[in-house]
């Protein structure tokens, strides 16, 4: 590492910092031992096969979730001690997007983009007509405005929770699966979204996600996540070039590797002669 | 019989540990309800979706109630030649004991379930979540005023019962069976005492409002996030409330009125 890219990490630390972190449900890991870093004004993707904690990792990070052990620190304070208040008042600098989208199902498009707005700021309600319509404007359903949350696609349902998130201008955004059950057109309005307004709005942004060409194209840095683990780490050029057999089967989609087809089990025919037994 | 015992003591552990999960949220709940003094809005709104969407139902039900009271306290009176006092006796039955009982039933079944199966289907779409993370506490935003309002409709559900019932009752007795109407109203008015009869079912009321609509609200915020979780809450709502709503009765009446 040069002197440069050390001075710049020095004065510009991570956004969020995890270390060391382990978690599990039941008896069953989910991490363990996982240390990243995003970096602020970046488009981090974590990925990894479906089942391996992506979406338990934002809520770490948003601290919905407590960890057995480890740190996770986002700007500077570690997520687990925070109080309940201060917690919360580090959540209205965070954004996330669900996989549902998570709007509120008795409001409207606009009555969903106030609502953070609403509960947060004292606001006149002029001031809150013309934010949620910016806000719906740069998601591009300021028309949809007054559709209620059942009327919309999967795709304008995750473009108005878009928006909400966006709405108290956040530092940071994390979307969990946000291009998961989209057709091409949605997919391509969101893998341009997220990018033009992670650079528009100085945002930092965390995506989960196991589609692999959509991620890498809008990525800066991809952590790859299997078994609790980080398994490999890098920019897309470089996992791309990795030689890492987790990295190579991961971004080509290669059905069998160091992650296998198949789950864990018996012999084959140890398991099939064990029918005979009456047992399942 | 060993695995017997182990499953004894995991249905035993869970037993508590949902017992304690619901006083905790009980506690959160109550945390929550001052803050609401802000935020009338949100109760009022509470009030409406459980208080009057259920009016019909209690309505009809305290209508029929009363009429069938006055059919069968007629048959018995009658036989002593004391039918002049069916006013007092329907009225007392439905202050007393009817009117907060069958209400607090019915408002399991109608408002209860309800509370269950939105909280619980919030949770499963991530709509709790999804606050959660905007920063805004949902015991307070959805919890609270879905408490605080089934508190405050509960009482005056249970009011309007015995107010039909005993309207009911005069259709029948003094309408349909000719009990004497100067009778059926003055004996009402003298033998019904506010403090021992009307308050005590007040307070009936109170307490079956607060059981109900915790259970409901922790039902629905504790259910597993499927479609077949939050079926199997709302029954759990309704058997559980039903059940606490009548074993709490007996030990309610037993202190207001079985000790002298």
């Amino acid at each position: 590492m040069g002197p440069f890219v050390y001075m710049a990490e020095e004065h510009n630390p991570p956004l969020v910092q995890v270390r060391g972190l382990r978690f599990a449900r039941g008896s069953r890991p989910i991490f363990n031992g996982v240390d990243l870093d995003i970096r602020r004004g970046q488009v981090t993707a974590i990925m990894g096969p479906s089942g391996t904690g992506k979406t338990t990792l934002l809520k770490l990070i948003g601290g919905q979730l407590r960890p057995s052990a480890g740190t996770i620190s986002v700007d500077g304070q570690d997520v687990h001690r925070l109080g309940h208040r201060a917690l919360y008042e580090l959540r209205k600098r965070m954004g996330m997007l669900f996989q549902s989208g998570a709007l509120l199902t008795d409001l409207n498009v606009y009555e969903n983009v106030a609502f953070p707005l609403r509960e947060h700021t004292d606001l006149p309600e002029s001031m809150i007509r013309d934010l949620v319509l910016m806000k719906l404007e740069a998601v591009g359903l300021r028309g949809a405005r007054r559709l209620m949350a059942n009327e919309l696609s999967g795709g304008m349902a995750r473009r108005v929770a878009l928006a909400r998130a966006i709405a108290l201008d956040p530092m940071m955004i994390m979307y969990d699966e946000p291009f998961t059950g989209q057709d091409p057109i949605s997919m391509g309005v969101l893998v341009k979204l997220i990018r033009s307004l992670n650079d528009a709005l100085g945002l930092t942004s965390i995506i989960v996600s196991h589609d692999v060409h959509e991620t890498a194209a809008i990525s800066d840095y991809i952590y790859l996540l299997s078994d609790g683990r980080v398994v490999a780490h890098g920019t897309p050029k470089e996992l791309g070039r990795s030689s890492s057999d987790w990295a190579q089967q991961f971004m080509q989609g290669l059905p069998d590797g160091p992650v296998p087809f198949h789950y864990r089990a018996a012999p084959y025919a140890e398991d099939l002669l064990a029918g005979r037994e009456g047992r399942v | 019989m060993l695995d017997w015992l182990a499953q004894l003591g995991r249905h035993g552990l869970n037993f508590f540990e949902r017992l304690g999960r619901g006083h905790l949220l009980l506690l959160a709940l109550l945390r929550g309800v001052p803050g609401l003094v802000l935020r009338p809005l949100l109760v009022v709104q509470q009030v409406y979706a459980i208080g009057v969407l259920s009016l019909l139902i209690i309505v009809v039900s305290g209508v029929f109630v009363g009429m069938v009271l006055g059919l069968q306290l007629y048959n018995t009176l009658v036989d002593f030649g004391a039918e002049a006092s069916l006013g007092p006796v329907i009225a007392l039955t439905l202050v007393r004991e009817l009117g907060p009982v069958v209400t607090a039933l019915l408002f399991a079944g109608r408002a209860g379930s309800a509370l269950t199966a939105e909280i619980g289907l919030m949770k499963a779409t991530e709509q709790l979540s999804g606050m959660e993370m905007m920063a805004v506490d949902p015991v307070k935003r959805v919890l609270a005023p879905r408490f605080l309002g089934g508190f405050i409709a509960m009482p005056l559900l249970a009011a309007i019962f015995s107010l039909v019932g005993v309207y009911g009752g005069y259709f029948v007795g003094v309408g349909l069976l000719g009990v004497d109407e100067g009778s059926y109203w003055s004996q009402m008015q003298s033998m019904v005492d506010f403090d021992d009869d009307v308050m005590n079912g007040v307070i009936k009321s109170l307490v079956f409002g607060v059981v109900v609509t915790w259970i409901a609200v922790f039902e629905g915020n504790d259910a597993v996030p499927t479609s077949e979780g939050v079926s199997r809450a709302t029954t759990r709502t309704v058997v559980h409330s039903s059940l606490a709503v009548l074993g709490l009765d007996f030990v309610l009446t037993a202190l207001m009125f079985g000790v002298d």
